[in-house]
């Protein structure tokens, strides 16, 4: 039997929420002081989730493995946040970024949860707003919006190019008021190691204290996973060092679902990868795609005189580039949206056309821009025949307003010059729309056990749109979890302190333990970076941008060789009850070898191409994706079975459309 | 590229401390400065010496989380870097690099390389905030404007990433400009003035309390700082606590 | 809320102190230093009255002890300040490029510090004692008045050059400490502006330069003529 009960309230699509939180149980005050939360991961969703609860009186425990709360990835991000505020009356609505976000996802979302978060969208900024968040002001000092891709009006908030900074600390400071007032306790440098189900409900966790090594027991009364993301399996990613799925793989084990696995973002415009000693990528914001137009050369000859730096890309002549974003997509042009800018880079550089050393990069130029920009602020100053150098420097000038920081900060990576040569990029694994299974609730399919943020796989379908990442996180935990939570919690007030002196709690301890002292005792030859690494290649190469069966199986077979590999031969040094900053490596990168099995089980079931998602075999001749709804409109929310993800059961909840079309995405 | 590193090895807070030296080689200068150190823990372990330890997350110089003292100055010789986003390419060949964790009281070194930076939390729970509830009734985000240049000035404080490199750097273990950061972030906006006294003193207290030095003004903050905090701010602050002190009552 | 904690107590307070007492010594220097110019003119007369009227004048008086105020809380609130600042970091770097990001003189503000007080310890004992508690030879005036002849004291004691070299030395160790010091106190008292700022901080620097300059003029000035004057 399926556990899948979306559990979406009857209603109208706009009043679904509305009647929904006016209808549930709530717990009194006096009750709420005796039920205990735990909340794993303090980014957007945790931040805000943890101080929201304790706000309204629940007792909090807050984890992080960071230092401190205010280094959680959210931090990283940088566009801006969506919101339907229709500030800029250019027809925005709760309905339209409904509508977007359900068409970005490529139909591969849940109805009742995609309009939810358009809903409560406002309010996280008025939120914001009022807990000091300096958002981008125009002069008449009220908020400014820009637009990102994908939509067609102007939504985004925005600080600089630091807005998940911005809202992070934002909730930090939210969640410092709590720990102040000792609503919430925190728990950094603590990493969750193993989750405590008793009586089929999760009661708790085993947290490790990553300074002393100690193995901790916590109870609660819920446990709320907000752990972002898995894109870490790559090895290569936009993602912190840090991020890992641990969390929800051990909940994962423990019984809840893992939905979409296969559903990875991958980013088009990053800074390529440039040896092989790299540890990560670092993005460069899509606002850039706005001005600069994406090119290589049209010769193989020339792209590999330029590989072998006999030539430069500012010698090669117009005629000679291949715009080929401009030429295939000429609606859109170099604003596709980033699945298709990604999978088109790919396609060049797999013909042999990529310019960089590894042969896996395209150009991002400025100087049409430049030039564009030079003219017209000639024009405004009313120079009359201005000289090539005079455009260019004016030109240059204006570039460097918009996105001046951006360009430092490729020049610090690169050293190279933007301004002077076309910068190098390259797509990188960005943000994963898979995640844990949870239905309407933000529960998984273990009672008790919540999943918010990147962590869950609710919103985002099959690919995400620009800043909606931000949008969610908060969404999640500042305006659905206070009250879905609450719900769950209005059933225990009567329980009473959950003890963790119980056979469930020293069996989940038990299997931590074991675990890190079976890396301690394998007494191998291999450092756990070389694993991760030789993971991230096989993921990258045969489930990365575009997929094939008999890639997808090869992976398989390869992982499971990798993953026994591992356990005979991984080098961890020291001991378990101390500092040991490779033994919680290790720990992390055994879960990516069972996660990654499972994100090409789950891309090899789903034959279309949808989204992030690719399957080379369903193309269409001009090299499109073709989605298949009458066969795929499902989320495929995957159960361990007997202890193997080889041997994971695949359960289906069916999508209903009941308010939206189901279009082909069309970007000619 | 070879280099010839010294590094601070301490196994506790308590244990004593010095310095150790490795030799690194085949460093490319694309390399990042971590990276350079995850060749050299790689090597390490090969050779069955425990790994340098060290704190580090986003790697592109926005979480706040690396802290190494590089060559006697905070995030190494650059400016308005953080140590991640330090190339190699800014050494030279052969040349003998000294890494020390970042130095304070108020920061102890947990091992190696890594220190305790709660003190900054701390901080921040002292007042680090606007006292406003989650709740979906609050006025309209635009209901108050914000002339553009508060809200710019408030937005370039508020990029603090509390790496902690003003206290590595300065002489007295000064935590100034971070807690003036915050302190200007939120006395600059209408929604933090209203609590903007009794901020400024809570925040103060705590920062003394940690054991941090005193601000004697020498700017070096600002120059390692690698979000190029100005200690306008400090000044702001200093003024704040001025007429807070004066009349609170 | 607790005043003490605001105004004396916290770190803050303690920086507030030595910006005020700190500039108001700097307006005393100016005095000082208008005072002691007839030693450069000869003009014995002129000094020696206002050395008299300094000593006797019943506002000067009270505003000398507000100075001798000033100098002991200056004096002690800095070393105070310098211990907690050592304190501050237990361990030692190893290696610390102070250069890279401050000046000389706003790392070294507690020994140039020092170095002027122990000066000014031996300043005083060699004339504010006398003058005050000493047996200083007096002399009538064309006007009937019996003034302390200070003027020849003070010539006597620059006439001697290891006295001479150790007051310009000093009085290039205050020129450093006010070169920080000065601008340092309007940053500590919160003026700060990107308008303003280079403004002060231009005063601050030629203030230095011109106090120092101007003060240890005089003993060279003095040991110079006398050198002349045995040839």
């Amino acid at each position: 039997m399926s556990k899948l009960n979306s559990n979406i309230p009857e209603g109208s699509l706009a009043e679904k929420w509305t009647k929904h939180k006016s209808k549930i149980p709530l717990v009194s005050p006096a009750n709420k002081r005796q039920i205990d939360v735990i909340v794993v991961g303090t980014g957007l969703a945790g931040s805000s989730a943890a101080a929201s609860l304790a706000e309204l009186g629940y007792n909090v425990k807050a984890f992080c493995f960071q230092d401190s709360p205010r280094r959680a990835h959210s931090i990283a991000a940088q566009g801006g946040i969506n919101a339907a505020k229709n500030y800029q009356n250019d027809g925005d609505s709760t309905f339209r970024l409904f509508y977007d976000t359900i068409k970005g996802g490529d139909y591969r979302s849940r109805e009742a949860n995609v309009h939810r978060l358009a809903e409560v969208s406002a309010s996280i900024i008025d939120q914001c707003v009022a807990q000091g968040v300096p958002f981008a002001r125009e002069y008449g000092g009220l908020l400014d919006n820009r637009s990102f891709g994908g939509v067609q009006v102007s939504r985004t908030f925005y600080a600089k190019g630091q807005t998940g900074q911005q809202l992070l600390l934002g909730a930090y400071s939210a969640l410092s008021r709590q720990v102040a007032k000792g609503r919430v306790e925190l728990l950094s440098r603590h990493e969750m190691v193993e989750l405590v189900v008793v009586d089929g409900k999760s009661r708790g966790i085993i947290a490790r204290n990553l300074v002393t090594g100690e193995l901790e027991r916590h109870s609660a009364h819920a446990v709320i996973l907000c752990t972002g993301g898995y894109g870490n399996v790559f090895y290569l990613s936009t993602n912190a060092m840090g991020s890992n799925v641990t969390a929800a793989w051990k909940a994962h084990r423990k019984g809840a679902y893992i939905a979409n696995p296969c559903f990875t973002q991958i980013h088009p415009t990053c800074i390529p990868v440039s040896g092989d000693s790299q540890s990560k990528l670092t993005l460069m914001s899509e606002s850039l795609r706005n001005d600069g137009r994406i090119w290589v050369p049209k010769n193989a000859e020339d792209a590999l005189a330029i590989r072998e730096g006999k030539m430069k890309p500012t010698d090669l002549s117009e005629e000679n580039r291949d715009y080929y974003l401009e030429r295939r997509y000429p609606a859109f042009g170099n604003l596709v949206p980033r699945d298709v800018a990604s999978r088109a880079a790919k396609e060049r550089c797999d013909a042999g056309f990529g310019i960089n050393k590894t042969g896996e990069a395209v150009y991002l130029d400025f100087s049409s821009a430049i030039k564009r920009f030079g003219t017209e602020a000639a024009h405004v100053k009313g120079i009359k025949t201005p000289s090539e150098d005079e455009i260019k420097r004016l030109g240059e000038k204006i570039v460097e307003s918009k996105y001046g920081n951006l360009f430092q900060m490729y020049e610090k990576i690169t050293a190279q010059n933007p301004y002077k040569t076309p910068m190098m990029i390259y797509p990188a694994v960005h943000y994963t729309m898979g995640g844990v299974w949870v239905d309407y609730n933000l529960m998984t399919t273990v009672p008790g056990l919540f999943a918010l943020g990147e962590a869950n796989f609710s919103d985002h379908g099959a690919n995400r749109l620009g800043a909606s990442a931000l949008m969610q996180g908060l969404a999640d935990g500042y305006f659905v979890a206070p009250y879905t939570v609450g719900t769950y919690l209005s059933q225990d007030i009567t329980t009473g302190k959950i003890s963790t002196d119980s056979p469930e709690f020293d069996e989940a301890e038990s299997t931590a333990r074991n675990r890190m002292e079976g890396f301690l005792n394998s007494k191998g030859n291999t450092p756990v970076e070389v694993f991760h690494r030789d993971l991230g290649k096989i993921m990258w190469s045969q489930c990365g941008m575009a997929r094939n069966s008999e890639g997808l199986k090869k992976a398989i077979a390869d992982i499971r060789i990798l993953r026994d590999k591992f356990y005979s031969d991984v080098k961890v040094l020291g001991k378990i009850d101390e500092m040991n900053p490779e033994l919680d490596k290790a720990g992390r990168v055994a879960d990516f070898l069972e996660l990654g099995e499972l994100m090409c089980m789950d891309a090899l079931a789903r034959e279309e191409s949808c989204g992030g998602h690719f399957r080379e075999e369903f193309q269409s001749k001009e090299g499109e994706a073709v989605r298949k709804d009458d066969e795929f409109a499902f989320v495929a929310a995957w159960e361990f079975t007997e202890n193997d993800p080889g041997k994971s059961k695949l359960h289906k909840e069916e999508l209903t459309f009941e308010n939206v079309e189901l279009n082909t995405r069309s970007y000619k | 590229m070879n280099f010839t590193i010294n590094v601070w090895r301490q196994n506790g807070p308590k244990e004593r401390g010095g310095i150790a030296t490795y030799k690194v080689s085949n460093i490319s200068d694309d390399m990042s400065f971590l990276e350079m150190i995850d060749v050299l823990n790689e090597q390490l372990i090969i050779q069955d010496i425990e790994p340098v330890v060290f704190d580090h997350d986003c790697r592109e110089g926005i979480c706040g989380m690396c802290s190494m003292f590089i060559n006697g100055e905070a995030h190494g010789p650059g400016r308005g870097v953080t140590t991640c986003q330090l190339h190699m390419r800014e050494f030279k060949d052969g040349d003998t690099i000294t890494i020390e964790p970042f130095r304070a009281k108020a920061f102890p070194i947990i091992k190696d390389l890594m220190v305790d930076r709660g003190s900054f939390d701390r901080i921040i729970q002292a007042g680090g905030y606007v006292s406003v509830n989650t709740s979906g009734n609050l006025p309209d985000a635009n209901a108050t404007p914000i002339e553009k240049q508060d809200a710019d000035a408030a937005f370039d404080a508020a990029t603090c990433i509390g790496c902690g490199a003003c206290v590595a750097t300065c002489k007295n273990a000064s935590a100034m400009l971070f807690t003036s950061a915050k302190v200007s972030q939120l006395s600059l906006l209408p929604q933090g003035k209203i609590e903007a006294s009794e901020r400024v003193m809570n925040m103060v207290k705590q920062m003394d309390l940690e054991g941090f030095g005193n601000c004697t003004n020498t700017g070096a903050c600002e120059v390692e700082c690698p979000k190029g905090i100005s200690i306008e701010n400090i000044a702001r602050m200093n003024r704040e606590y001025l007429s807070a002190s004066i009349t609170s009552k | 809320m607790d005043l003490s904690a605001g105004l004396i107590r916290s770190s803050l307070a303690r920086k507030y102190w030595m910006a005020l007492t700190g500039l108001f010594l700097c307006s005393f220097l100016v005095v000082h230093l208008l005072g002691n110019l007839p030693l450069l003119t000869g003009n014995k007369e002129m000094f020696n009255s206002y050395a008299h009227f300094m000593t006797t004048f019943p506002l000067i008086k009270m505003v000398s002890y507000l100075l001798y105020g000033s100098i002991v809380l200056h004096s002690i609130d800095g070393l105070l300040l310098a211990r907690s600042n050592k304190a501050a970091r237990e361990t030692r770097y190893v290696k610390y490029n102070g250069k890279a990001n401050a000046s000389w003189s706003s790392r070294n503000m507690a020994i140039l510090g020092t170095l002027t007080l122990v000066f000014l310890i031996i300043h005083m004992k060699s004339f504010w004692y006398e003058m005050h508690f000493g047996n200083i030879p007096t002399y009538l005036t064309n006007d009937g008045a019996e003034l302390k002849d200070l003027y020849s004291i003070t010539v006597a004691a620059f006439q001697q050059p290891w006295y001479a070299v150790f007051y310009v030395i000093s009085m290039m160790g205050l020129g450093f400490h006010l070169w920080h010091g000065f601008s340092s106190s309007f940053q500590t008292l919160g003026i700060n502006h990107p308008k303003y700022t280079p403004i002060i901080e231009i005063i601050g620097k030629s203030f230095s330069v011109i106090i120092s300059l101007a003060f240890a003029s005089i003993p060279i000035y003095l040991l110079l003529s006398s050198i002349n004057s045995i040839d």
